[in-house]
């Protein structure tokens, strides 16, 4: 990937410190300052807080994290997915120009399914169990093409089977998905996503209910898809792996916020976050001494409802005492560092950050 | 994944609980399910006043005898002297007085608040004891048939559908006279403790299939679950499978069904009682004073009234503290 | 350490019966006939995807399943068909962790009686009280020992994990059956668990059958490898073997296809078609030829046999196995 690609950043107005690339504008998809909340019996849950970024068409925006970090949160709420009575939903997101949060939910059905779709983890429990996949295909395009006949649509149905790699398409039409296996009816979810050319596609993670070898068809169909619709891609996942394989920008989430941001080359070759370090290091790898210890991040996840104060990832971070008592009270700006468009949200100097991390991670993480 | 965002969430939540080796600020030192539960029961208000009142009705039945010695009079007492020529009590209300808080019967004379605190208290042991008692049969046949399966279990099930098939109240009718026939012949006077007896046992053999139906499914479901399979590898027996890991689980649909079972017996015994197949007049009990009492629906209605009333209040009581309980021991299942 | 194996597995196999109704319709061929030891103090990776039947594997081990044929023997002693008093003793030897940190803890019992489960039920009355035993443990796994009291629903999953490998541990086995025991984790929490266990394996010299579906987990934990498919085992050797000089397209393709955080941008990938066929109906012969690129006549009829290659200790049950090509360098077809 050429890293003179300026990738997308936030509205820069109340950032001074992150310079403007290049306008969003064209971008199709802008999060600006998303914030997410929860009423629960247990408190509030601040799920997603303070997020932005922007994915053009063509191009694959990989957010990593782990369970509670706001990733599935944001994607959802992207789609107006969120149960507006516990929710609470502040912030732009814009498609395709578009403001989605606050708009009715009627019309936020019409832009779901035509001009954004999800790929669920698991299919299974997306997929009604009662009605054949294509059937279900076809409905979710007469949805939003209300002129096309039942031939038409099935006829569009068979085709879309066909495109994401199911033999037999006009066969397996009439199938249920309980007769399809696992991978297939990922390709099947994948086809519904597709039917009516949406312009984004949010997948959470597609595949990490599937086996390996599975895995690497869905993920290459996904990028020859992409290639052909031109489509704005966002991949929700915890394996920095696939991220490293499919993504073009990479966006690192814990707490519910963002902590780094930038090309996939600028996140996995250069990463700046301490929790980025932790992510990579605490990967078992192929390559290196297989007899090392990993490096894993010491700690548990927070909780959202009772976020560590300051910087969320300072109980866990080697590297906060360093920082002085800021780490426990001020919670650090993404701001710029190093390469263009690389962001990152910690109070450690530059200079600092390289140096711990060709000390304690480059030698012994990473490059294993 | 879920489309609840909310689900994720609590998750999440569960998955960062606070750090081991954090102080624990949050105070959220061993509490256990049943304590959660225990908290949940104490902030619900139709729990706390049902509660209240099934105690209260409990204390009233344990301490009848003691009620009796303070009061003054026994349930088997005449007091032919306060009623007027056509054996109707006299004054208002049945013969309401400060002697006889509830009045008295029409012809016998007898006290009817003392035959009341007595009918509780025969009410509730027979409840009680066939609750309890069906709750075991249920327990023990569920859980074998839900936990070894096989043919044991197709043999309970089919014991289950057999006795499910029986049609319990001609079956009742048939069978209780019968019984006391042969061990009383024509004339002979039939014992309380008998009448009891007799009943508790026809609730035993007829009430026992819900627990078991339940129990069995609970168990078939926790029977797959890892920490099972784990003290199974552990060379634990069938004993401690079924009342160390199983049971413990399962304590809430238990108690929740315990707790709508003896409303349901009470009523059951007032109804046999009722068309006569219960106890004997000797034995006070609610069923058999709402029969007497319905022959003076016009004449005497303070006679249907008080017993009336205090069946409807404790088996609405009872049903009230059940639905609370399900609350608070599955808070999931109800909202 | 002697060459002596703590466990001899031979002809390994459980057919699961379908019924429809009362009849038996056909055989799931969940395990068909495997072969491996396992040596004191060493771990035995054992590696595939869904449907190959290393989960099966693991629970017969641990006699969870009755096999339906085949012989397992550990410590010199025949455990294939014992009973549940005969193998008593044999229980404080041997052990299992679970994947699911949520289900495999019961929800109604303190840490301190989960932990606590094994020494009552086989009647052990440790030096210094069960309570100190316990506390030992939970130490010796990283967690707090005045947590003690507390329920499973208080803890993370990772912590859940440790306390499973508390309960693993209470009885001081020899050998540890891991079934998918990081899967089911965080990333950042997988590798805590992955340490622990190496350093419990390094102290205590347990032996492991580290049951997973991730090829680069088990390489950071396991000495041996054996690559399922389908109910077989299609190749078995040391770590070395498995991932510098692998021989079969299987293991290759596995190989191959796990993303990497060391290459970004889609790799010169082997790329296997299709999906896992159903074990209730293999394919003849070799069960892989439906997905392999080297497939020819001989592979549908004639089944390979798990042979070593140079008298070594490798086995690659394949009719063209790769010999001289060492990964990463391979051409995908």
């Amino acid at each position: 990937m050429d890293s003179s690609e300026p990738s997308p950043s936030g509205d820069p107005d109340d950032r001074p410190a992150v310079p403007a690339q290049r306008s969003d504008q064209d971008a199709y998809l802008r999060v600006h300052d998303l914030r997410v909340r929860f009423d629960t019996e247990d408190g509030v849950v601040r799920a997603v807080d303070g997020v932005s970024f922007a994915v053009e068409r063509g191009r694959t925006l990989g957010i990593v994290g782990e369970s509670g970090s706001g990733k599935s949160v944001t994607s959802l709420a992207i789609l107006g997915l969120h149960d507006p009575k516990r929710t609470t939903i502040t912030g732009e997101i814009s498609v395709g120009g578009r403001q989605v949060v606050g708009l009715p939910d009627e019309e936020v059905r019409r832009l779901r399914g035509r001009d954004m779709a999800m790929i669920f983890q698991d299919p299974l429990s997306a997929l009604h169990p009662y009605y054949t996949v294509g059937r279900q295909i076809a409905e979710a395009y007469r949805v939003h093409h209300p002129k096309a006949n039942r031939r038409e649509a099935r006829q569009r149905a068979v085709d879309m089977l066909d495109r994401v790699g199911i033999p037999q398409p006009a066969r397996r039409f009439d199938q249920y998905p309980h007769e399809f296996s696992g991978g297939m009816r990922q390709r099947a979810m994948i086809a519904m996503s597709l039917v009516n050319d949406p312009a984004l596609l949010i997948a959470d993670e597609p595949t990490t209910a599937l086996d390996v070898t599975v895995q690497a068809q869905i993920l290459d169909l996904l990028a020859d898809l992409q290639a052909e619709f031109h489509s704005a891609i966002i991949l929700i996942t915890h394996d920095l792996g696939v991220v490293g394989q499919v993504a073009d920008d990479v966006l690192v989430m814990y707490g519910g916020r963002a902590v780094e941001r930038g090309s996939v080359e600028q996140v996995l070759r250069a990463p700046q976050h301490p929790y980025t370090w932790g992510l990579l290091s605490s990967v078992p790898s192929l390559h290196g001494d297989a007899d090392a210890d990993l490096l894993p991040i010491p700690g548990n996840p927070p909780s959202l409802i009772n976020l560590p104060p300051g910087c969320a990832f300072h109980p866990r971070c080697r590297y906060a005492d360093r920082a002085g008592s800021r780490s426990r009270t001020e919670v650090p700006e993404l701001r710029a560092a190093g390469a263009d468009g690389h962001l990152v949200a910690c109070h450690l100097s530059a200079e600092e950050r390289a140096a711990f991390y060709a000390e304690d991670v480059a030698s012994v993480g990473v490059a294993r | 994944m879920s489309l609840s965002p909310v689900e994720g969430v609590a998750l999440a939540e569960i998955e960062s609980d606070p750090d081991a080796t954090m102080p624990a600020a949050k105070g959220v030192v061993g509490r256990s399910p049943g304590q959660l539960a225990w908290m949940r029961l104490r902030r619900d208000r139709t729990a706390v006043v049902s509660g209240v009142l099934l105690v209260f009705f409990l204390l009233l039945g344990l301490a009848a005898p003691l009620i009796e010695m303070a009061y003054g009079i026994g349930p088997r007492e005449q007091f032919q002297n306060l009623l007027d020529g056509f054996g109707m009590p006299l004054g208002y209300a049945g013969g309401v007085t400060g002697d006889h808080w509830f009045g008295l019967e029409p012809n016998l004379g007898r006290d009817i608040f003392i035959r009341l605190i007595y009918g509780l208290r025969t009410s509730l042991f027979i409840a009680f004891a066939a609750a309890l008692i069906t709750a075991t049969i249920g327990v023990v046949l569920g859980a074998l048939a839900g936990y070894l399966g096989g043919w044991l279990d197709a043999v309970i099930n089919w014991i289950t559908d057999l006795t499910l098939a029986m049609p319990f109240l001609i079956i009742a009718l048939a069978l209780t006279p019968t019984i006391t026939l042969r061990f009383y012949g024509e004339r002979g006077q039939v014992s309380s403790a008998f009448g009891v007896g007799v009943l508790i046992a026809v609730f035993a053999i007829f009430g026992w299939t819900s627990t078991a139906r339940l129990v069995r499914g609970q168990v078939i479901a926790l029977r797959e679950r890892e920490f099972v399979e784990a003290a199974r590898a552990s060379g634990a027996g069938l004993g401690h499978m079924l009342f160390r890991q199983l049971l413990p689980n399962i304590w809430a649909p238990i108690l929740v069904s315990f707790s709508l079972a003896v409303p349901q017996f009470i009523t059951s015994e007032a109804a046999l009682s009722f068309i006569g197949v219960g106890l004997s007049d000797e034995t006070p009990s609610f069923g058999r004073m709402i029969y007497d009492s319905l022959d003076f629906l016009q004449t005497d209605p303070a006679y249907v009234f008080f017993p009336g009333i205090t069946i409807f209040a404790l088996v609405f009581a009872f049903n009230l503290f059940g639905d609370a309980l399900r609350d608070a021991l599955d808070p999931k299942s109800s909202r | 350490m002697t060459d002596e194996p703590l466990l001899r597995v031979r002809g390994l196999t459980k057919h699961f019966p379908v019924r429809q109704g009362l009849r038996a319709t056909g055989l799931v061929r969940a395990v068909d006939g495997l072969d491996f030891d396992v040596r004191p103090g060493e771990t035995l990776g054992l590696v595939g995807e869904s449907g190959c039947g290393k989960t099966t594997t693991g629970r017969m081990l641990v006699r969870l399943l009755e096999p339906t044929s085949g012989s397992i023997e550990f410590d010199g002693r025949d455990i294939t068909h014992a009973g549940r008093r005969e193998l008593r003793p044999l229980r404080q030897e041997l052990q299992i962790i679970f994947q699911d940190p949520y289900a495999s803890l019961n929800p109604r019992h303190t840490v301190g009686r989960i932990v606590a489960m094994p020494l009552q039920v086989n009647g052990i009355k440790p030096p210094g009280g069960i309570k100190a035993r316990v506390q030992e443990l939970l130490e010796l796994v990283g967690l707090n020992p005045e947590h003690y009291n507390r329920y499973p629903h208080e803890f993370s999953g990772g912590q859940r994990q440790r306390i499973g490998i508390a309960r693993a541990l209470a009885l001081r086995p020899k050998l540890i059956v891991a079934d998918e025991p990081v899967s089911a984790l965080d990333v950042s929490i997988q590798a805590q668990v992955v340490n622990l266990l190496r350093n419990l394996q390094r102290e205590l010299g347990l032996a492991f059958v580290f049951i997973a579906h991730d090829l680069a987990v088990i390489r950071h934990f396991s000495q041996r490898v054996a690559v399922m498919y389908l109910g077989r085992i299609v190749e078995i050797g040391d770590r070395a073997d498995i991932y510098e000089r692998p021989q079969h397209p299987y293991t290759r393709a596995l190989l191959s296809a796990i993303p990497d955080v060391t290459q970004l941008g889609p790799a010169g990938r082997i790329r296997l078609t299709g999906d896992v066929p159903t074990p209730l109906d293999p394919p003849s012969g070799c069960r892989f030829r439906t997905r392999c690129w080297k497939a020819q006549d001989i592979c549908a009829t004639e089944e390979p046999a798990l042979v070593p290659r140079d008298g070594g200790r490798q086995a690659t049950a394949c009719h063209f196995p790769e010999v001289a090509a060492p990964i990463f360098e391979e051409v995908p077809s």
